[in-house]
Protein backbone atom coordinates (compact mmCIF):
# COMPACT_ATOMS: atom_id res chain seq x y z
CA UNK A 1 0.00 0.00 0.00
CA UNK A 2 1.43 3.37 -0.98
CA UNK A 3 0.22 6.94 -0.94
CA UNK A 4 0.62 9.32 -4.03
CA UNK A 5 0.52 13.25 -3.39
CA UNK A 6 0.54 15.53 -6.09
CA UNK A 7 -1.20 18.68 -5.10
CA UNK A 8 -0.59 22.94 -5.13
CA UNK A 9 -2.17 24.88 -2.93
CA UNK A 10 -1.95 28.61 -2.10
CA UNK A 11 -1.34 29.86 1.14
CA UNK A 12 -0.43 33.72 2.24
CA UNK A 13 2.98 34.28 0.80
CA UNK A 14 3.89 31.46 -0.98
CA UNK A 15 2.34 28.15 -2.88
CA UNK A 16 2.39 24.31 -1.57
CA UNK A 17 3.27 22.84 -4.63
CA UNK A 18 4.65 18.99 -3.54
CA UNK A 19 4.61 15.78 -5.53
CA UNK A 20 5.91 12.26 -3.44
CA UNK A 21 5.22 8.72 -3.07
CA UNK A 22 5.25 7.19 0.62
CA UNK A 23 5.73 3.70 0.43
CA UNK A 24 5.11 1.21 3.42
CA UNK A 25 6.98 2.13 6.58
CA UNK A 26 7.34 5.34 8.17
CA UNK A 27 7.46 8.73 5.47
CA UNK A 28 8.45 11.37 7.70
CA UNK A 29 7.50 14.97 6.33
CA UNK A 30 10.23 16.88 7.41
CA UNK A 31 10.61 20.61 7.18
CA UNK A 32 10.53 23.81 9.44
CA UNK A 33 7.50 25.22 10.48
CA UNK A 34 5.71 27.14 8.11
CA UNK A 35 6.94 24.76 5.27
CA UNK A 36 3.56 23.47 4.39
CA UNK A 37 3.83 19.88 6.24
CA UNK A 38 0.32 20.40 8.03
CA UNK A 39 -1.03 21.64 4.66
CA UNK A 40 -0.29 18.51 3.26
CA UNK A 41 -1.15 15.92 5.58
CA UNK A 42 -5.01 17.73 5.79
CA UNK A 43 -5.45 17.61 2.53
CA UNK A 44 -4.29 13.73 2.31
CA UNK A 45 -6.77 13.31 5.60
CA UNK A 46 -9.35 15.57 3.50
CA UNK A 47 -9.28 18.22 6.15
CA UNK A 48 -8.43 20.67 3.25
CA UNK A 49 -8.96 20.83 -0.45
CA UNK A 50 -6.41 21.56 -2.17
CA UNK A 51 -6.70 23.63 -5.15
CA UNK A 52 -5.44 21.13 -7.93
CA UNK A 53 -3.35 17.95 -7.98
CA UNK A 54 -4.05 14.54 -7.29
CA UNK A 55 -3.95 12.49 -3.94
CA UNK A 56 -4.06 8.02 -4.48
CA UNK A 57 -3.87 5.31 -2.09
CA UNK A 58 -2.26 2.39 -3.31
CA UNK A 59 -4.10 3.81 -7.19
CA UNK A 60 -7.70 4.40 -5.83
CA UNK A 61 -8.16 8.52 -5.74
CA UNK A 62 -8.59 10.03 -2.56
CA UNK A 63 -8.61 13.62 -4.17
CA UNK A 64 -8.65 14.26 -7.80
CA UNK A 65 -9.18 17.79 -8.74
CA UNK A 66 -9.39 17.39 -12.98
CA UNK A 67 -11.84 14.33 -11.94
CA UNK A 68 -13.62 15.88 -9.25
CA UNK A 69 -13.10 13.58 -6.78
CA UNK A 70 -12.85 14.61 -3.80
CA UNK A 71 -13.46 11.58 -0.96
CA UNK A 72 -14.91 13.16 2.03
CA UNK A 73 -13.03 13.11 5.72
CA UNK A 74 -14.88 10.22 7.04
CA UNK A 75 -14.63 7.68 4.11
CA UNK A 76 -11.43 8.02 3.39
CA UNK A 77 -10.37 5.68 6.49
CA UNK A 78 -7.35 7.24 7.28
CA UNK A 79 -6.47 7.07 11.43
CA UNK A 80 -4.82 10.76 12.25
CA UNK A 81 -2.96 11.69 15.41
CA UNK A 82 -3.20 15.02 16.36
CA UNK A 83 -0.44 17.15 18.00
CA UNK A 84 -3.22 17.83 20.59
CA UNK A 85 -4.43 14.70 21.00
CA UNK A 86 -8.03 15.82 20.83
CA UNK A 87 -9.59 13.05 22.94
CA UNK A 88 -13.38 13.29 23.30
CA UNK A 89 -13.61 14.82 27.45
CA UNK A 90 -17.25 13.70 27.51
CA UNK A 91 -16.15 9.35 27.23
CA UNK A 92 -14.00 7.77 28.65
CA UNK A 93 -10.66 6.18 27.87
CA UNK A 94 -12.04 3.01 26.75
CA UNK A 95 -14.97 5.06 24.43
CA UNK A 96 -12.29 6.87 22.53
CA UNK A 97 -10.43 3.94 21.88
CA UNK A 98 -13.80 2.45 20.01
CA UNK A 99 -14.94 5.43 18.86
CA UNK A 100 -14.08 4.57 15.12
CA UNK A 101 -14.62 0.67 15.59
CA UNK A 102 -18.56 1.31 14.86
CA UNK A 103 -17.86 3.41 11.56
CA UNK A 104 -15.88 0.85 10.27
CA UNK A 105 -16.76 -1.75 7.54
CA UNK A 106 -17.24 -4.83 9.54
CA UNK A 107 -14.88 -8.00 9.72
CA UNK A 108 -11.84 -6.51 8.94
CA UNK A 109 -8.86 -7.69 10.00
CA UNK A 110 -6.73 -5.96 12.70
CA UNK A 111 -6.04 -5.30 16.84
CA UNK A 112 -9.11 -5.38 19.05
CA UNK A 113 -9.22 -3.23 22.21
CA UNK A 114 -7.35 -5.85 23.88
CA UNK A 115 -4.75 -6.17 22.09
CA UNK A 116 -4.44 -1.99 21.66
CA UNK A 117 -4.60 -1.42 25.04
CA UNK A 118 -1.81 -4.35 25.58
CA UNK A 119 0.76 -2.84 22.65
CA UNK A 120 0.55 0.93 24.13
CA UNK A 121 0.23 0.24 27.96
CA UNK A 122 -3.40 1.57 28.37
CA UNK A 123 -5.10 -1.10 30.56
CA UNK A 124 -5.20 0.76 33.34
CA UNK A 125 -6.25 4.04 32.09
CA UNK A 126 -9.56 2.35 29.90
CA UNK A 127 -11.80 3.61 33.01
CA UNK A 128 -10.35 7.00 33.50
CA UNK A 129 -11.56 10.35 31.61
CA UNK A 130 -9.33 12.40 29.29
CA UNK A 131 -8.79 15.10 31.30
CA UNK A 132 -7.25 12.94 33.97
CA UNK A 133 -4.75 11.82 32.40
CA UNK A 134 -0.76 12.90 31.37
CA UNK A 135 -0.15 14.50 28.05
CA UNK A 136 1.98 11.44 27.32
CA UNK A 137 -1.07 9.09 28.47
CA UNK A 138 -3.11 11.24 26.13
CA UNK A 139 -1.11 10.93 23.02
CA UNK A 140 -1.13 6.76 23.59
CA UNK A 141 -4.84 6.89 23.86
CA UNK A 142 -4.86 9.00 20.30
CA UNK A 143 -2.48 6.31 18.95
CA UNK A 144 -4.85 3.80 19.69
CA UNK A 145 -8.16 5.53 18.74
CA UNK A 146 -6.29 5.90 15.22
CA UNK A 147 -5.30 2.30 15.10
CA UNK A 148 -8.63 0.99 16.10
CA UNK A 149 -10.76 2.64 13.88
CA UNK A 150 -9.31 0.46 11.07
CA UNK A 151 -7.65 2.81 8.71
CA UNK A 152 -6.02 2.15 5.57
CA UNK A 153 -2.64 4.11 7.03
CA UNK A 154 -2.19 6.65 9.79
CA UNK A 155 -1.26 10.50 9.25
CA UNK A 156 0.47 11.71 12.61
CA UNK A 157 0.97 15.62 12.34
CA UNK A 158 3.99 16.54 15.10
CA UNK A 159 2.21 13.70 17.58
CA UNK A 160 4.97 14.46 20.17
CA UNK A 161 5.73 18.61 19.46
CA UNK A 162 3.59 18.92 22.78
CA UNK A 163 5.23 17.00 25.17
CA UNK A 164 8.70 17.52 27.04
CA UNK A 165 11.80 15.67 26.34
CA UNK A 166 11.12 12.93 29.04
CA UNK A 167 7.69 11.93 27.97
CA UNK A 168 8.81 12.13 24.27
CA UNK A 169 11.49 9.12 25.19
CA UNK A 170 8.43 7.66 26.66
CA UNK A 171 6.47 7.07 23.93
CA UNK A 172 8.84 6.60 21.06
CA UNK A 173 9.22 3.08 21.89
CA UNK A 174 5.17 2.63 21.68
CA UNK A 175 5.68 4.48 18.76
CA UNK A 176 7.99 1.74 17.28
CA UNK A 177 6.24 -1.20 18.44
CA UNK A 178 3.40 0.34 16.74
CA UNK A 179 5.23 1.29 13.50
CA UNK A 180 6.29 -2.37 13.63
CA UNK A 181 3.51 -4.08 14.65
CA UNK A 182 0.57 -2.78 12.78
CA UNK A 183 2.30 -2.96 9.58
CA UNK A 184 0.35 0.10 8.21
CA UNK A 185 2.05 3.16 6.27
CA UNK A 186 2.42 6.02 8.33
CA UNK A 187 2.46 9.60 7.04
CA UNK A 188 4.63 11.56 9.93
CA UNK A 189 4.88 15.10 10.11
CA UNK A 190 7.85 15.99 12.09
CA UNK A 191 10.06 19.24 12.31
CA UNK A 192 12.45 17.10 14.84
CA UNK A 193 15.51 15.66 13.22
CA UNK A 194 15.27 13.08 16.21
CA UNK A 195 12.22 11.31 15.86
CA UNK A 196 12.84 11.72 11.77
CA UNK A 197 16.48 9.78 12.39
CA UNK A 198 14.53 7.28 14.75
CA UNK A 199 11.64 6.33 12.87
CA UNK A 200 11.42 6.78 9.59
CA UNK A 201 11.97 4.78 6.59
CA UNK A 202 11.81 7.27 3.90
CA UNK A 203 12.10 10.99 4.27
CA UNK A 204 10.37 13.90 2.20
CA UNK A 205 11.84 17.52 2.83
CA UNK A 206 9.94 20.24 2.19
CA UNK A 207 11.07 23.69 2.71
CA UNK A 208 8.45 26.96 1.57
CA UNK A 209 6.13 24.54 0.10
CA UNK A 210 8.56 22.28 -2.38
CA UNK A 211 10.21 18.86 -1.77
CA UNK A 212 13.65 19.67 -2.27
CA UNK A 213 14.78 16.24 -1.48
CA UNK A 214 12.88 12.98 -0.59
CA UNK A 215 14.12 8.96 -0.67
CA UNK A 216 15.50 6.16 1.77
CA UNK A 217 15.91 7.59 5.39
CA UNK A 218 19.69 6.60 5.57
CA UNK A 219 20.49 8.49 2.01
CA UNK A 220 18.53 11.69 3.06
CA UNK A 221 19.77 12.23 6.71
CA UNK A 222 23.48 11.60 5.43
CA UNK A 223 23.11 13.62 2.20
CA UNK A 224 25.58 16.80 3.29
CA UNK A 225 23.35 19.05 0.61
CA UNK A 226 20.80 18.38 3.72
CA UNK A 227 22.69 19.53 6.37
CA UNK A 228 21.31 23.37 6.20
CA UNK A 229 17.48 21.81 6.37
CA UNK A 230 18.44 19.25 9.11
CA UNK A 231 20.64 21.83 11.11
CA UNK A 232 24.45 21.79 11.88
CA UNK A 233 23.93 21.02 15.77
CA UNK A 234 21.33 17.66 14.40
CA UNK A 235 23.00 16.77 10.83
CA UNK A 236 24.10 13.23 11.58
CA UNK A 237 24.04 9.51 9.36
CA UNK A 238 21.46 6.52 10.59
CA UNK A 239 22.99 3.38 10.03
CA UNK A 240 21.13 0.06 9.91
CA UNK A 241 23.28 -2.02 12.49
CA UNK A 242 22.59 -5.54 14.56
CA UNK A 243 23.39 -6.52 17.78
CA UNK A 244 26.40 -8.94 17.76
CA UNK A 245 27.05 -9.26 21.53
CA UNK A 246 26.94 -7.87 24.73
CA UNK A 247 30.82 -7.07 26.43
CA UNK A 248 30.66 -7.88 30.32
CA UNK A 249 32.25 -4.44 30.96
CA UNK A 250 28.99 -3.06 30.66
CA UNK A 251 29.28 -2.40 26.40
CA UNK A 252 27.39 -3.49 23.74
CA UNK A 253 29.21 -4.24 20.32
CA UNK A 254 27.29 -3.46 17.39
CA UNK A 255 27.68 -4.73 13.53
CA UNK A 256 27.38 -2.84 11.05
CA UNK A 257 28.49 -2.87 6.93
CA UNK A 258 31.60 -0.78 7.38
CA UNK A 259 32.80 -2.70 10.46
CA UNK A 260 32.28 -2.36 14.29
CA UNK A 261 30.99 -0.27 17.15
CA UNK A 262 31.02 -0.23 20.73
CA UNK A 263 28.31 1.50 22.77
CA UNK A 264 27.01 1.59 26.15
CA UNK A 265 24.92 -1.15 26.89
CA UNK A 266 21.65 -1.50 25.11
CA UNK A 267 18.63 -3.26 25.93
CA UNK A 268 18.22 -5.42 22.93
CA UNK A 269 18.83 -9.15 22.48
CA UNK A 270 22.15 -10.26 20.69
CA UNK A 271 20.65 -10.50 17.27
CA UNK A 272 18.02 -7.81 17.02
CA UNK A 273 18.46 -4.93 14.24
CA UNK A 274 18.53 -1.67 15.49
CA UNK A 275 20.09 1.13 13.75
CA UNK A 276 21.88 4.10 15.09
CA UNK A 277 22.38 7.82 14.56
CA UNK A 278 25.58 9.34 14.72
CA UNK A 279 25.60 13.11 14.99
CA UNK A 280 27.90 15.23 12.87
CA UNK A 281 29.56 16.98 15.26
CA UNK A 282 30.33 13.83 17.64
CA UNK A 283 32.61 12.45 14.00
CA UNK A 284 36.72 12.81 14.32
CA UNK A 285 38.10 12.50 10.83
CA UNK A 286 42.01 11.21 11.19
CA UNK A 287 44.12 10.33 8.01
CA UNK A 288 45.68 7.18 9.27
CA UNK A 289 44.58 5.08 12.08
CA UNK A 290 45.03 6.53 15.07
CA UNK A 291 47.19 5.23 18.19
CA UNK A 292 47.25 5.88 21.85
CA UNK A 293 43.50 6.89 21.68
CA UNK A 294 40.40 6.56 23.70
CA UNK A 295 38.25 6.48 22.05
CA UNK A 296 37.01 2.61 20.69
CA UNK A 297 35.49 3.63 17.40
CA UNK A 298 37.52 3.83 14.45
CA UNK A 299 36.38 3.13 11.22
CA UNK A 300 37.76 2.78 8.11
CA UNK A 301 36.48 4.98 5.04
CA UNK A 302 36.68 6.78 1.86
CA UNK A 303 35.67 10.92 1.53
CA UNK A 304 32.95 10.69 -0.86
CA UNK A 305 32.01 14.29 -0.51
CA UNK A 306 32.81 17.58 0.92
CA UNK A 307 30.52 20.82 1.34
CA UNK A 308 31.68 24.02 2.80
CA UNK A 309 29.48 25.79 4.98
CA UNK A 310 29.17 29.76 5.92
CA UNK A 311 31.39 29.53 8.51
CA UNK A 312 35.33 28.00 9.40
CA UNK A 313 33.61 24.23 9.32
CA UNK A 314 32.60 21.88 6.48
CA UNK A 315 30.66 18.60 6.35
CA UNK A 316 32.90 15.58 5.16
CA UNK A 317 30.43 12.58 3.72
CA UNK A 318 32.42 9.15 4.48
CA UNK A 319 31.55 5.98 2.89
CA UNK A 320 32.06 3.00 5.37
CA UNK A 321 31.17 0.16 3.87
CA UNK A 322 27.12 -0.21 2.25
CA UNK A 323 27.18 3.10 4.63
CA UNK A 324 27.56 6.94 5.12
CA UNK A 325 28.65 8.66 7.71
CA UNK A 326 28.68 12.58 8.05
CA UNK A 327 31.72 14.43 9.54
CA UNK A 328 31.49 18.19 10.76
CA UNK A 329 34.99 19.60 11.37
CA UNK A 330 37.16 22.66 10.15
CA UNK A 331 37.97 24.09 6.88
CA UNK A 332 41.61 24.47 8.27
CA UNK A 333 41.74 20.51 9.41
CA UNK A 334 40.18 19.40 6.08
CA UNK A 335 42.86 21.25 4.60
CA UNK A 336 45.93 20.39 7.06
CA UNK A 337 44.28 16.57 5.97
CA UNK A 338 44.37 17.15 2.55
CA UNK A 339 40.69 15.78 2.07
CA UNK A 340 39.50 15.33 -1.34
CA UNK A 341 36.90 12.64 -2.91
CA UNK A 342 38.63 9.37 -2.84
CA UNK A 343 40.63 10.09 -0.03
CA UNK A 344 41.17 6.64 2.52
CA UNK A 345 40.44 8.23 6.32
CA UNK A 346 39.24 6.88 9.61
CA UNK A 347 36.01 8.33 11.02
CA UNK A 348 37.00 7.91 14.98
CA UNK A 349 33.27 8.11 17.15
CA UNK A 350 33.04 8.36 20.93
CA UNK A 351 31.30 5.48 22.16
CA UNK A 352 29.37 7.09 25.13
CA UNK A 353 28.50 10.64 22.53
CA UNK A 354 25.57 8.47 21.30
CA UNK A 355 22.54 9.12 23.52
CA UNK A 356 20.43 6.10 23.99
CA UNK A 357 17.68 7.47 22.73
CA UNK A 358 19.51 7.70 19.19
CA UNK A 359 19.33 3.68 18.96
CA UNK A 360 16.71 2.64 17.67
CA UNK A 361 14.21 -0.33 17.30
CA UNK A 362 14.03 -1.79 14.05
CA UNK B 1 -52.95 21.17 46.57
CA UNK B 2 -56.66 21.20 44.78
CA UNK B 3 -57.87 22.32 47.93
CA UNK B 4 -55.32 25.47 48.59
CA UNK B 5 -55.88 26.52 44.73
CA UNK B 6 -59.32 27.03 43.51
CA UNK B 7 -60.87 25.11 40.66
CA UNK B 8 -59.88 28.07 38.22
CA UNK B 9 -56.50 29.13 39.54
CA UNK B 10 -55.61 25.25 39.48
CA UNK B 11 -56.78 25.15 35.50
CA UNK B 12 -54.45 28.16 35.20
CA UNK B 13 -51.38 26.45 36.39
CA UNK B 14 -52.00 23.63 34.46
CA UNK B 15 -52.80 25.13 31.54
CA UNK B 16 -49.59 27.42 32.05
CA UNK B 17 -47.29 24.00 32.49
CA UNK B 18 -48.81 22.55 29.10
CA UNK B 19 -48.61 25.18 26.73
CA UNK B 20 -45.10 26.08 28.11
CA UNK B 21 -44.19 22.59 27.97
CA UNK B 22 -45.40 21.78 24.24
CA UNK B 23 -43.33 25.46 23.23
CA UNK B 24 -40.39 24.52 25.04
CA UNK B 25 -40.39 20.90 23.52
CA UNK B 26 -41.38 21.74 19.87
CA UNK B 27 -39.27 24.03 19.37
CA UNK B 28 -36.05 22.54 20.61
CA UNK B 29 -35.05 20.93 17.85
CA UNK B 30 -35.62 24.24 15.38
CA UNK B 31 -33.62 26.20 18.21
CA UNK B 32 -31.04 23.88 17.98
CA UNK B 33 -30.69 23.91 14.23
CA UNK B 34 -31.04 27.46 14.43
CA UNK B 35 -28.18 27.91 17.23
CA UNK B 36 -25.79 25.83 14.90
CA UNK B 37 -26.87 27.45 12.05
CA UNK B 38 -25.74 30.57 13.24
CA UNK B 39 -22.94 28.96 14.99
CA UNK B 40 -21.49 27.05 12.43
CA UNK B 41 -22.42 28.15 8.94
CA UNK B 42 -22.10 30.82 6.17
CA UNK B 43 -24.59 31.88 4.22
CA UNK B 44 -26.47 34.40 2.78
CA UNK B 45 -29.07 36.22 4.58
CA UNK B 46 -27.34 34.79 8.14
CA UNK B 47 -27.89 38.34 9.41
CA UNK B 48 -31.54 38.57 8.53
CA UNK B 49 -32.24 35.27 9.57
CA UNK B 50 -30.50 36.64 12.98
CA UNK B 51 -32.58 39.65 13.17
CA UNK B 52 -35.70 37.67 12.34
CA UNK B 53 -35.03 35.32 16.09
CA UNK B 54 -34.15 37.85 18.15
CA UNK B 55 -37.00 40.72 16.67
CA UNK B 56 -39.34 39.32 19.46
CA UNK B 57 -37.10 40.23 22.08
CA UNK B 58 -37.17 43.25 21.07
CA UNK B 59 -40.48 44.13 19.67
CA UNK B 60 -43.49 44.98 22.29
CA UNK B 61 -44.70 41.88 22.77
CA UNK B 62 -48.49 43.55 21.83
CA UNK B 63 -47.00 44.02 18.32
CA UNK B 64 -45.81 40.45 18.34
CA UNK B 65 -49.46 39.10 19.24
CA UNK B 66 -51.13 41.18 16.82
CA UNK B 67 -48.71 39.86 14.04
CA UNK B 68 -49.64 36.23 14.80
CA UNK B 69 -53.26 37.21 14.64
CA UNK B 70 -52.76 38.80 11.15
CA UNK B 71 -50.69 35.80 9.85
CA UNK B 72 -52.10 32.41 12.04
CA UNK B 73 -56.05 34.23 12.61
CA UNK B 74 -58.26 31.96 11.14
CA UNK B 75 -58.04 33.81 8.03
CA UNK B 76 -54.86 34.80 8.29
CA UNK B 77 -52.39 33.49 5.29
CA UNK B 78 -50.92 30.42 7.54
CA UNK B 79 -53.86 30.06 9.81
CA UNK B 80 -55.72 29.58 6.82
CA UNK B 81 -53.59 27.16 5.20
CA UNK B 82 -52.95 25.41 9.01
CA UNK B 83 -57.06 24.85 9.67
CA UNK B 84 -57.26 23.45 5.89
CA UNK B 85 -54.42 20.79 5.52
CA UNK B 86 -54.23 19.89 9.47
CA UNK B 87 -57.30 21.08 10.98
CA UNK B 88 -55.52 22.92 13.47
CA UNK B 89 -57.05 26.29 14.54
CA UNK B 90 -54.41 28.30 16.54
CA UNK B 91 -56.57 31.65 17.24
CA UNK B 92 -58.11 31.72 20.35
CA UNK B 93 -57.36 28.22 22.01
CA UNK B 94 -54.05 27.43 23.76
CA UNK B 95 -52.47 25.96 20.67
CA UNK B 96 -51.80 29.49 20.00
CA UNK B 97 -50.81 30.41 23.44
CA UNK B 98 -48.13 27.87 22.97
CA UNK B 99 -46.73 29.35 19.30
CA UNK B 100 -46.99 33.04 20.98
CA UNK B 101 -44.64 31.29 23.83
CA UNK B 102 -42.26 29.15 21.92
CA UNK B 103 -41.88 32.20 19.40
CA UNK B 104 -41.00 34.64 22.95
CA UNK B 105 -38.79 31.83 24.21
CA UNK B 106 -37.35 31.04 20.97
CA UNK B 107 -34.20 33.57 20.93
CA UNK B 108 -33.59 33.01 24.21
CA UNK B 109 -32.90 28.99 23.77
CA UNK B 110 -31.32 29.79 20.36
CA UNK B 111 -28.39 32.12 22.17
CA UNK B 112 -28.10 29.83 25.03
CA UNK B 113 -27.51 26.95 22.96
CA UNK B 114 -25.57 28.86 20.24
CA UNK B 115 -22.80 29.77 22.90
CA UNK B 116 -22.84 26.42 23.74
CA UNK B 117 -21.80 25.26 20.00
CA UNK B 118 -19.39 28.18 19.59
CA UNK B 119 -17.89 26.83 22.84
CA UNK B 120 -17.21 23.24 21.30
CA UNK B 121 -13.82 22.90 19.13
CA UNK B 122 -13.90 22.06 15.76
CA UNK B 123 -11.26 20.18 15.94
CA UNK B 124 -13.28 17.65 18.07
CA UNK B 125 -15.41 17.42 15.58
CA UNK B 126 -12.70 16.89 12.62
CA UNK B 127 -11.06 14.07 14.74
CA UNK B 128 -14.51 12.46 14.82
CA UNK B 129 -14.55 12.70 11.11
CA UNK B 130 -11.03 11.21 10.85
CA UNK B 131 -12.69 8.18 12.62
CA UNK B 132 -15.31 7.74 10.18
CA UNK B 133 -17.67 9.36 11.78
CA UNK B 134 -20.51 11.06 9.28
CA UNK B 135 -21.79 14.64 9.63
CA UNK B 136 -24.53 14.07 11.41
CA UNK B 137 -23.09 11.31 13.87
CA UNK B 138 -20.39 13.49 14.87
CA UNK B 139 -23.46 15.91 16.00
CA UNK B 140 -25.08 13.06 17.90
CA UNK B 141 -22.05 11.94 19.44
CA UNK B 142 -19.48 14.54 19.68
CA UNK B 143 -21.57 18.02 19.51
CA UNK B 144 -24.79 17.13 21.38
CA UNK B 145 -23.38 15.86 24.41
CA UNK B 146 -20.75 18.51 24.57
CA UNK B 147 -23.01 21.33 23.85
CA UNK B 148 -25.41 19.66 26.72
CA UNK B 149 -25.50 22.48 29.52
CA UNK B 150 -25.99 25.04 27.67
CA UNK B 151 -29.00 23.33 25.80
CA UNK B 152 -30.56 22.87 28.97
CA UNK B 153 -29.49 25.96 29.80
CA UNK B 154 -31.51 27.43 27.18
CA UNK B 155 -34.33 25.11 27.93
CA UNK B 156 -35.07 26.42 31.12
CA UNK B 157 -34.42 30.01 30.06
CA UNK B 158 -37.13 29.25 27.06
CA UNK B 159 -39.04 27.47 29.74
CA UNK B 160 -39.41 30.84 32.51
CA UNK B 161 -40.31 33.29 29.38
CA UNK B 162 -42.81 31.15 28.28
CA UNK B 163 -44.59 30.19 31.75
CA UNK B 164 -44.27 34.39 32.32
CA UNK B 165 -45.66 35.40 28.48
CA UNK B 166 -48.47 38.00 28.48
CA UNK B 167 -48.54 40.50 25.83
CA UNK B 168 -48.07 38.63 22.72
CA UNK B 169 -50.51 35.65 24.22
CA UNK B 170 -53.02 38.23 25.75
CA UNK B 171 -53.19 39.66 22.27
CA UNK B 172 -53.20 36.49 20.15
CA UNK B 173 -55.84 34.39 21.58
CA UNK B 174 -57.21 36.73 24.12
CA UNK B 175 -57.70 35.49 27.84
CA UNK B 176 -60.11 32.83 27.75
CA UNK B 177 -60.55 30.80 31.45
CA UNK B 178 -59.46 27.04 30.59
CA UNK B 179 -58.10 27.81 27.36
CA UNK B 180 -55.56 30.39 27.03
CA UNK B 181 -56.16 31.88 30.20
CA UNK B 182 -52.09 31.06 31.82
CA UNK B 183 -50.97 32.03 34.95
CA UNK B 184 -49.98 35.58 34.34
CA UNK B 185 -52.78 36.09 32.64
CA UNK B 186 -55.01 34.54 35.45
CA UNK B 187 -53.20 36.83 37.82
CA UNK B 188 -53.92 39.82 35.96
CA UNK B 189 -57.24 38.77 35.93
CA UNK B 190 -58.02 38.34 39.33
CA UNK B 191 -56.21 41.69 40.53
CA UNK B 192 -59.43 43.17 38.16
CA UNK B 193 -61.92 41.51 40.37
CA UNK B 194 -62.72 42.96 44.04
CA UNK B 195 -61.68 40.20 46.66
CA UNK B 196 -59.43 38.71 44.16
CA UNK B 197 -56.33 39.75 45.43
CA UNK B 198 -56.46 36.39 47.56
CA UNK B 199 -55.91 34.38 44.60
CA UNK B 200 -53.77 36.44 42.54
CA UNK B 201 -51.44 36.31 45.62
CA UNK B 202 -51.71 32.63 45.58
CA UNK B 203 -50.90 32.20 41.80
CA UNK B 204 -47.77 34.51 42.37
CA UNK B 205 -46.51 32.34 45.28
CA UNK B 206 -47.20 29.18 42.31
CA UNK B 207 -45.07 31.20 40.23
CA UNK B 208 -42.41 31.92 42.41
CA UNK B 209 -42.17 28.17 43.11
CA UNK B 210 -42.09 26.85 39.48
CA UNK B 211 -38.94 29.43 38.81
CA UNK B 212 -37.09 28.10 41.73
CA UNK B 213 -37.66 24.83 40.97
CA UNK B 214 -36.76 25.03 37.82
CA UNK B 215 -33.60 27.29 38.37
CA UNK B 216 -32.69 24.42 40.97
CA UNK B 217 -33.09 21.48 38.64
CA UNK B 218 -31.46 23.16 35.46
CA UNK B 219 -28.53 24.25 38.24
CA UNK B 220 -28.03 20.35 38.85
CA UNK B 221 -28.79 18.91 35.67
CA UNK B 222 -26.52 21.24 33.94
CA UNK B 223 -23.73 20.85 36.34
CA UNK B 224 -23.87 17.15 35.83
CA UNK B 225 -23.13 17.74 31.97
CA UNK B 226 -20.62 20.27 32.34
CA UNK B 227 -18.99 17.28 34.74
CA UNK B 228 -19.31 14.64 32.15
CA UNK B 229 -17.61 17.10 29.49
CA UNK B 230 -14.84 17.93 31.91
CA UNK B 231 -14.28 14.62 32.30
CA UNK B 232 -12.73 14.97 35.74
Amino acid sequence: MSLQVEITHPLPGFEVNVAFEAPGGVTALFGQSGAGKTTVINAVAGLLRPKAGRIALSGEPLFDASARVNLPVHRRRLGYVFQDGRLFPHLSVRQNLTYGQRFAPRGLPGPGLDEVADLLGLDRLLDRRPGALSGGEKQRVAFGRALLSHPRMLLMDEPLAALDAARKDEILPYLERLRDRSGLPILYVSHSVAEVARLATTVVVLEAGQVVRAGPAEQVLSDPAMVRQFGLREAGAVLPAEIACHHADGLTELAISGGRLFLPRMEQPAGAHTRVRILAHDVIVADRAPQGLSALNVLPGEVIALREGQGPGMIVQIQCGADRLLARITRRSAEALALAPGRKVHAVIKSVSIARTDVAAG
Amino acid sequence: MTDWLGPEEWQAVALSLKVSLWAVGLSLPLSILAAYALARWQFRGKQLLNGIIHLPLILPPVVTGYLLLLGFGRRGPLGGVLEDAFGLVLAFRWTGAALAAALMAFPLTVRAIRLAIEAVDPKLEQAAATLGASRPWVFLTVTLPLILPGVIAGVVLGFAKAMGEFGATITFVSNIPGQTQTLPLAIYTFLQVPGGDGAALRLVLVSVAVAMAALTLSEVLARRAAQRVAGG
